[in-house]
């Protein structure tokens, strides 16, 4: 397999122009002629349903949730970035450009990442005329805050709940489609399998999650936005719901997987309280603007954080690097995190966390600033913790957030299978080895409102499409196979829950494929993961039956999937034996201890073809060409 | 500590319901309730019986999917805390906890404790929107919005769809939720030209799917999660009020 990246030719700041120039169009006439089905509700797949529908196309939208505004782009807190440079502080289009491919720590696509900054003003236009209510200065105008990987101020916000407003706007405009008999919803399904039908993906086949009635649908293009992966770890910041399946689903019937290995950590967590924790609840890393993170200098200090003085304390952060300080990108901040616990100077009962004091800031600027800044994450860390972060510091600690990887996609945002896009988290192309803050909502926002309308017009105007419909042979065998897995996971009526093998695939996870890796425990859990798969398959409980709403069946599937996809996760891991962004090998580190990259081996995409489970899959790479920034170690000093 | 539950079951939307009593074991005070069904389930599994269906998904408070009736009240005894954020450090051992779904005619139950609320999509999609296409924006700050107004919109656009309002009113009226877009697009420049329509329009729908009318009894806004405030609710009837005699 050849992976054709389709970059556009000319100077960077023209390819996008270029593309579009190119892009076949199809006629306003024609387009009620197509049908376009696109699977999750986030702000990828929401923005990209309505979009596609204004246009005229027939859409179908398919959701897990009870409702679209449910999907887990809506517990994004921090914001959204720009290059607007409304604050005057040196911003431009080249500069959100230099510092997401610097943030990925070179192992993202320049062309890819040009565009993204140079749409990112648009989608904050579109946002304010839906009337997303961001925060605004006292002059009317729109305010701006800064975040972590960047030196000025290009974050767009509504409080703490960005992602729920630019999810809601999103949302009213995918309903003003259905309303228009544009848009078809799907509520409560699951898409378990893509449909190929000569060669091009054609379909989809999914579980009514009331019913439990395995449905088919026809299209001439399928689009997934269907998040990322990140709850293979089991505790993370996702949704309970959130999952790979209709991502994985979509490996095995031919779309490579790129990078699977490159895991966010985010480093200002609410920290594991015990065993019975079903998920971990990241608060804002725009906290890091006000708040100091501090542990103390001796080991095992276990006065509380009001009795040690000030010059026995650590921030570590704002002496290890004194030009970014509290600021440093999240990969950075949470291997600081993890190294000082290590060490044994973590605080609070585990010792499994760090300071965050907001002392000094309000001491500045007062509690009622900090109050009108972060009121709401103050409340949720109290909610949960039961402490008061205005009198005491908060202790935090990090934890899985967000997967660079996924299904690896071109520069039209088309995977491997003709006709499958991929938008949003679920695929790789933006991020490179780190996401910047405020930079997920830009992506999923950028494919769906402005790459795909273009992109999928191209696509369809280039090909012919047989008349299919649902009772053809690629349907009727999808059918049966996505059947008989929900028969067999019921069948196998074993001992343990579907949430004991969770938690177990979730702590392998952790401990060797999460902040750092190594080669030993990498091998190590290549042999354990399949092991815990073959248990999981002899020994697991799943209750009820597939014809009724059933919650433990639909993570079954799912877990099975992530016993799948781990072993993909520590495999590419392992084959990467440098560190880059999240991604930290034990074995590739400076004397200083900080990620060291190795550009003459691995300047290149990993995308991995599958050969079926417990085969080795085969890797293809895609070199990556740096013409416009020059690679340097990143430096936060 | 040890925990008396009475849970509602319920197989499908046509059968009968009833109270079970479960007992939790082992509660440790720093699991969220929803983590103690978790644990409860789980015990449920490997003794082969069903569990407890409940909606749930974010688990922080943002994503409105968990719905349960505590002890009588929405979203349970902490204001402005859903479901998923409320913590078992606020009971104590012996307690007794009646865990009910929301009870409205237009959330009919779908198994246990979960409910069908896709007829608060429908009051969305009658007109809870700006019509504006992808592409068709202007500069964003070529229309300042006075910092009042804008947070006034925040305040009502923070209602994350949940249906508490619904399920602790009297009347089971929907009229908070409604009431909640209707006056953040209100608040807003951007919300005017369809001012009228909307608030017609998203109202009779509210009605059309059987939800109750407001005749202020203010439970709404004491269960509401965001804490959004019953002044939407007259905001709506003056724009419903306005619309109703003029279009």
């Amino acid at each position: 397999m050849l992976l054709d990246a389709k970059i556009p030719d000319g100077p960077i700041e023209q390819k996008w122009d270029n593309r579009k120039s190119e892009l076949k169009l199809v006629n306003p006439a024609n387009k009620r002629r197509y049908n376009v089905i696109v699977v999750g509700t986030g702000l990828a797949g929401a923005s990209a349903a309505a979009s596609l529908a204004e246009m005229g196309y027939n859409v179908q939208s398919f959701c897990i949730q009870d409702s679209p505004r449910r999907a887990h782009s809506i517990a994004a807190q921090g914001g959204i970035n720009a290059a607007k440079n409304y604050p005057n502080d040196g911003d431009s289009i080249w500069r959100l450009f230099y510092d997401t491919v610097k943030g990925g720590d070179y192992r993202s696509r320049e062309a890819n990442v040009y565009r993204l900054a140079q749409l990112s003003n648009n989608i904050i236009d579109q946002c304010v005329a839906q009337g997303v209510p961001f925060a605004r200065d006292y002059g009317g105008l729109l305010a701006n805050r800064s975040f972590g990987g960047a030196q000025v101020s290009r974050t767009f916000y509504a409080r703490g709940q960005t992602g729920q407003q630019l999810l809601l706007g999103a949302y009213s405009a995918l309903m003003r489609q259905v309303d228009a008999g544009r848009v078809d919803l799907h509520s409560r399904f699951e898409m378990l399998d893509v449909v190929v039908d000569e060669g091009k993906a054609r379909g989809i086949v999914g579980r009514n999650l009331v019913t439990g009635e395995i449905e088919r649908y026809v299209g001439d293009a399928v689009i997934l936005a269907t998040g990322g992966y990140g709850a293979v770890f089991f505790l993370s910041t996702n949704a309970v719901n959130s999952n790979v399946t209709a991502a994985w689903r979509a490996h095995k019937r031919g779309a490579c997987f790129a990078n699977p290995c490159y895991t966010q950590i985010h480093p200002t967590c609410i920290p594991v309280s015990g065993d019975h924790q079903s998920k971990l609840t990241l608060m804002s890393e725009s906290l890091r603007n006000d708040g100091r993170v501090w542990v103390p200098k001796e080991k095992g200090d276990k006065r509380p954080p009001d009795q040690i003085p000030e010059d026995e304390r650590d921030y570590y952060l704002e002496r290890r690097y004194p030009s970014f300080g509290n600021l440093v990108p999240r990969d950075v901040a949470s291997r600081n995190a993890k190294a000082v616990c290590d060490e044994g100077r973590g605080v609070g009962q585990t010792g499994l966390s760090v300071y965050l004091d907001f002392a000094d800031a309000i001491d500045r600027m007062g509690e009622q600033v900090i109050r009108e800044r972060y009121g709401n994450l103050f409340e949720m860390y109290e909610r949960i913790t039961g402490e008061n972060p205005y009198s005491g510091p908060m202790r935090i600690y990090p934890a899985v957030h967000y997967t660079m990887g996924g299904l690896w996609v071109d520069y039209n945002l088309m995977s491997t299978i003709p006709g499958l896009f991929v938008l949003g988290e679920a695929n790789f192309s933006d991020h490179g080895a780190n996401r910047l803050g405020a930079s997920a909502l830009m992506q999923g926002l950028c494919d769906g409102y402005f790459v795909i309308p273009y992109a999928i017009g191209d696509y369809l105007a280039g090909h012919s499409f047989s008349e299919l419909d649902t009772r053809a042979d690629a349907f009727e065998a999808s059918h049966r196979e996505v059947e008989s897995r929900l028969d067999a996971l019921l069948a196998v009526n074993g001992d343990k829950t579907v949430g004991n093998y969770h938690k177990e695939l979730g702590l392998l996870m952790w401990e060797y494929v999460g902040m750092e890796r190594s080669e030993e425990g990498l091998t190590k859990v290549l042999s354990e993961i399949p092991a815990l798969r073959e248990e999981f398959w002899q020994n697991v409980k799943v209750p009820g039956a597939n014809s009724h709403f059933n919650k433990n069946l639909e993570m079954a599937g799912r877990v099975a999937d992530f016993l799948e996809l781990g072993e993909l996760m520590a495999r590419d891991a392992l084959e990467r034996s440098e560190s880059c962004g999240g991604h930290f090998r034990a074995e590739s580190q400076t004397e200083e201890g900080e990620a060291l990259r190795k550009d003459d081996e691995f300047s290149f995409v990993s995308a991995w073809e599958f050969n079926g489970v417990g085969e080795t899959p085969t890797l293809h790479q895609e070199p990556l060409e740096f013409q416009n920034v020059k690679l340097t170690q990143r430096s936060y000093k | 500590m040890t925990l008396n539950l009475h849970i509602w079951r319920q197989e499908g939307p046509d059968r009968p319901g009833k109270l079970v009593p479960y007992k939790a074991e082992d509660v440790n005070r720093d699991m969220s309730l929803l983590e103690m069904l978790d644990v409860v389930n789980q015990d449920l599994i490997k003794r082969g019986e069903d569990p407890i269906e409940f909606d749930s998904d974010c688990r922080e408070g943002i994503c409105g999917m968990c719905s349960l009736v505590i002890n009588g009240v929405a979203h349970g005894p902490l204001n402005g805390t859903a479901t998923c954020q409320l913590h078992m450090r606020h009971y104590r051992d012996g307690d007794s906890i009646t865990i009910e779904p929301w009870r409205s005619q237009a959330f009919p139950v779908v198994r246990d404790l979960v409910t069908d609320r896709s007829s608060f999509d429908r009051i969305v999609q009658a007109g809870g929107y700006i019509s504006i296409n992808t592409g068709n924006a202007p500069e964003a700050n070529a229309l300042p919005i006075s910092k009042v107004d804008a947070d006034l919109a925040m305040d009502a656009a923070a209602c994350i769809g949940c249906g508490a309002c619904v399920a602790a009113c009297p009347n089971a009226s929907a009229s908070l939720f409604t009431a909640a877009k209707i006056s953040q697009f209100a608040s807003l420049p951007q919300g005017q030209p369809e001012r009228s329509e909307r608030a017609l329009r998203m109202v009779d729908q509210m009605d059309e799917e059987g939800f109750g009318n407001c005749s202020n009894h203010g439970e709404c806004e004491a269960v509401c999660p965001k804490e959004i405030s019953i002044s939407t609710i007259a905001s709506m009837k003056r724009d419903y009020v306005k619309a109703a005699l003029t279009v």
